[in-house]
């Protein structure tokens, strides 16, 4: 078995929503096969035993697909390594005696709840506005009723592989959702299938980011290096086309 | 004693869901909006489920313990979904599909259900596509299939590796339509706690909000439970860490019947544990048996490095036990062997427990390139959790508990016991008998949810009329008194072990002696050792903290207290079937080349299980009847 590790963990700490957050200090060894969560696991089993606070962080399928876990490590929302969601980063990206800090994602729109667990439901919110083709449960055309270019329908998967994670507005010194709205509008924009309501989705979708106290893009790319699932802002750029032609076509024109 | 009907339709089975569909009663739209329906869980099942049933015109409440319906353990699934489109030309049907998961159950599960859910297979793919999915396609824009375990021809659809994403995104977004035009009301970060049952009904739910802490009851004319399976009793599994029993647990324990809970699947190509802080394991596709080896060292406790070991010392088991099928038997006989080896002494890794899926002569035969073609994700995905690049050393895999056959009890109309209480997906028992095929599980999800509770549903309702409950009457108050009760009880134990603790030493005696492999003595032993666990859980536990805000320690252990129930019943259920058949092999019944060996003469019933008390049941039988399917042996020689 690989020799462990020590490590100073600096890990953000609020005891409730309402409460003020500080940093406190752990020194740890860990084993480098380890990922950054199951180190977390094994300090909230001591924390535990010796009935102290365990420290409140979220994860779910520890596959880096489901977009629950996410932590700010060193300053990089889940962590320092490319296309690595924070269940995914093990502890040999580390080096015996280096100093981390952990903390929650932050950003105007997400509340921070308890230590490193935060409130994403806004960006539900987004998608509940128009995230979606509306479609009922029933008797749709045979699947292959349309047939789709491959690359036009791996395109849309490149933009649909988008976890939710909401990594993008963290890394963003807008706190802008930019990459996750446009990653859900170019999957249909993409497709034969989202067309009927391509720019009434697009508005919506951006006009409920801008109400949920999102902020603006300023291309600084930030989101696109972070992200774990390497969504690129080309996304972004697709989006804000099919914004601006809403915008001007008399489709969108009230009376 | 519970009357077991299943309500199976007559006639022949490929017109039962066809006439049945024109038998059963309905609600008329305007009458609809007067029912309120909870859905619990809102993965694949339950969020399908909820979207189809509002779009019909259905008050709806949908509840998850998770922050977002997306979230959903669902959301993993690697490999695919199946369904008899046929459009490879390659033989594919409905009775073909049917045919293979009876089969592939090893003769364990009700025709008529399976029938149907191959029936509905394909509009799920037409479903999913009109939503948006992007399943993969060929040059000429149609889509394509890959094959898979269990069967003879092209069926799986899928999106690279990430189908059961894609597919979750699709009722998700069908979902959140309904949410935005107000027609579902989603509550997250609710876990259900009890059930609430009136006049013989099931009529609401308890559940916590884990922010604030808060028990709050709902109320409904019917209660869909769609809460997934319950691998994590296991402690490691390929399952998400939150998975858990409980919903479907605290249904049982007010009347549900559980119903073979022994028959579990155990995947065969997991990454290993690495030692005491592996949290889960990780799943690598099947797929990877296509083309790699797998062997372990002849000579027991050998520590060589894999590449040191001469080709005449390493014992490539499966190839010379199953000279035909090799590398490619199925889940449960590659996952038995592989067990076998490391018992022997010859697994090799830090644990000891795993075996070397080597690639060494694929490269060679088909060329890096080739074999990056194929692999590369998860080769990339495999030397990112290990550290090891399996271009130049073996992988090492071991296996992993991966899915549950067993499930609450559900008739023909997934209506469990207690009526007005349906169970959905992986928390049913319903199609996969004792074994699940490869890529029938999100296919059984959404069959259940877009396509037989929006008529089973109106059948039940049309049929009983059932009128609005208030939360005042004295069941809500009794079930929150109980649920209130539990969690006093768990905060006030302070004690000395933590919940993970004892969630591990479960997990030993599980794997151990109710897992790949099964004997007499083992289960017994099973059963008294968690017994004791029990007993310790609830006198030596510790959860800091209180109950009023969030509390991820009192959270598990309300699951841990449950799963430690529940694995008792599983090594009962696997003690009473003196047979071996699907996942669910005990050792004294096996065939002399050491197969499964069935016993339909006095096994071919579906145990569902009546809670008495804790540690206490009594066993209920469902005769199975194969009209269509004739019950025959496997062999992979
Ligand atoms: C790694 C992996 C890969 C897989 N790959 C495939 C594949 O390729 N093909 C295939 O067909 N199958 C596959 N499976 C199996 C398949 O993914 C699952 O069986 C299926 O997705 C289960 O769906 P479900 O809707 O029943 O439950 P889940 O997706 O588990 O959803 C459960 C829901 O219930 C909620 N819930 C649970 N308990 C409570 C409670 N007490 N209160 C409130 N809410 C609750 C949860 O929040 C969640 O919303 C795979 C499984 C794993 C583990």
């Amino acid at each position: 078995m690989a020799e462990k590790i020590n490590l100073t963990l600096n890990i953000w700490r609020k005891e409730s929503p309402e409460a003020e957050g500080y940093f406190e200090e752990f020194k740890i060894s860990v084993t480098p096969d380890a990922s950054i969560l199951e180190m977390l696991d094994e300090l909230n089993n001591d924390l535990e035993a010796q009935n102290k606070r365990p420290i409140a962080f979220e994860s779910d399928c520890r596959e880096g697909i489901c977009g629950t876990c996410g932590i700010v490590v060193n300053g990089h929302p889940h962590g320092p390594i490319p296309k690595t969601a924070t269940c995914q980063l093990h502890m040999r990206n580390f080096k015996d005696g280096e100093t981390l800090y952990l903390e929650p994602f932050r950003a105007k729109a997400y509340k921070n709840i308890k230590d490193l667990v935060v409130d994403r439901s806004p960006l539900d919110k987004i998608i509940q506005a128009g995230g979606f083709i509306s479609v009922n449960t029933g008797n749709p055309p045979d699947a292959n009723s349309i047939p789709i270019p491959k690359e036009t329908a791996l395109q849309a998967l490149d933009a649909a592989e988008c976890i939710g994670c909401g990594a993008c507005v963290a890394a963003c010194k807008n706190a802008s959702a930019m990459l996750f709205v446009g990653a859900k509008v170019s999957q249909f924009a993409l497709l034969p299938q989202g067309q009927p309501e391509r720019y009434e989705r697009v508005q919506a979708m951006v006009n409920t980011m801008d109400e949920m106290g999102f902020g603006s893009c300023t291309n600084t790319y930030a989101c696109e290096a972070e992200c774990p699932k390497g969504i690129s802002i080309t996304n972004i750029a697709r989006m804000n086309r099919d914004y601006l032609k809403a915008k001007i076509s008399s489709h969108s024109m009230q009376y | 004693m519970v009357k077991l009907d299943s309500k199976v339709p007559a006639g022949h089975i490929s017109e039962k869901w066809e006439k049945h569909k024109f038998e059963m009663k309905l609600v008329n739209p305007a009458n609809k909006r007067k029912y309120d329906i909870i859905v619990v869980g809102t993965g694949l099942a339950g969020a399908s489920a909820a979207a189809t049933l509002a779009e019909l015109g259905y008050k709806v409440k949908a509840f998850s313990f998770h922050d977002t319906p997306r979230r959903a353990h669902s959301i993993a699934a690697q490999g695919g979904i199946n369904a008899a489109k046929n459009y490879q030309n390659d033989g594919d049907s409905v009775y073909r599909l049917f045919y293979d998961t009876v089969k592939g159950g090893d003769f364990r599960s009700r025709e008529a259900n399976v029938y149907r859910l191959a029936e509905v297979s394909n509009n799920i793919i037409d479903q999913a596509v009109a939503q948006g999915v992007p399943f993969a396609r060929e040059y000429g824009g149609y889509l394509t299939n890959r094959s898979f375990g269990g069967a003879q021809v092209s069926r799986t659809f899928y999106a690279r590796g990430e189908t059961g994403q894609q597919l979750l995104l699709g009722a998700y977004s069908a979902l959140s339509r309904q949410i935005g035009a107000g027609n579902v009301q989603m509550y997250t970060r609710r876990e259900m706690l009890d059930l609430v049952v009136v006049d013989g009904h099931a009529r609401g739910i308890i559940v916590r909000n884990l922010l604030t802490g808060e028990i709050e009851r709902y109320a409904g004319q019917a209660v869909i439970l769609a809460t997934g399976g319950y691998s994590n009793v296991y402690f490691l599994s390929t399952n998400a860490m939150n998975s858990n029993v409980t919903a479907a647990w605290r249904a049982h324990k007010r009347g549900a019947l559980f119903a073979n809970p022994a028959f579990t699947q155990i995947h065969p190509t997991a990454i290993p544990a690495h030692g005491g802080a592996q949290s889960k394991l990780v799943l690598m596709s099947e797929s990877l048996r296509n083309d790699g080896r797998i062997w372990v060292p002849k000579k027991p406790g050998d520590t060589r490095k894999p590449n040191e070991i001469p080709e005449e010392e390493r014992d490539y088991y499966l190839e010379v036990k199953y000279p035909a099928f090799g590398n490619l038997v199925p889940r449960d006989v590659a996952s038995r062997n592989a067990k076998y080896v490391c018992d022997e002494g010859r697994g090799v890794g830090p644990t000891g427990r795993a075996v070397y899926l080597d690639f060494a002569d694929a490269i060679k035969r088909m060329g890096r390139k080739a074999v990056e073609e194929k692999y590369g994700n998860l080769f990339e995905m495999y030397e990112n959790i290990t550290g090891d690049n399996p271009y130049e050393v073996p992988m090492m895999i071991y296996p992993a508990p991966h899915y549950t056959m067993g499930g609450l009890w559900v008739d023909y109309h997934l209506m469990s016991t207690i009526p007005g209480l349906f169970v959905l997906g992986e928390a049913n028992f319903s199609d996969h008998g004792a074994n699940r095929l490869g890529a029938s599980a999100l296919m059984q999800g959404l069959a259940d949810g877009y396509f037989v509770i929006p008529y089973t549903l109106g059948n039940y309702l049309g049929t009983e009329r059932p009128q609005k409950v208030s939360t005042d009457r004295p069941e809500f108050a009794e079930a929150e008194e109980n649920v209130k009760n539990t969690i006093k009880k768990l905060l006030s134990i302070k004690g000395k072990k933590t919940v993970d603790a004892i969630h591990k030493e479960l997990g030993h005696v599980m794997i151990d002696k109710v897992g790949i492999s099964r004997t007499k003595e083992g289960l017994e032993e099973a059963i008294k050792k968690i017994r004791e666990l029990r007993e310790e859980f609830w006198n030596n536990i510790n959860i800091p903290e209180d109950d009023k805000t969030l509390n991820q320690t009192l959270e598990r252990a309300g699951r841990i207290a449950d799963f430690l129930e529940l694995g008792e019943l599983m090594a009962r259920d696997a003690l009473n079937r003196n047979e071996s058949c699907g996942g669910h092999f005990r050792e004294e019944y096996q065939t002399e080349e050491g197969e499964a060996l069935r016993n339909d003469e006095e096994y071919s019933y579906v145990a569902a299980w009546e809670f008495k008390k804790v540690g206490e049941w009594e066993l209920n039988k469902e005769p199975l009847t194969f009209e269509y399917v004739k019950p025959s042996m496997r062999s992979y020689k």
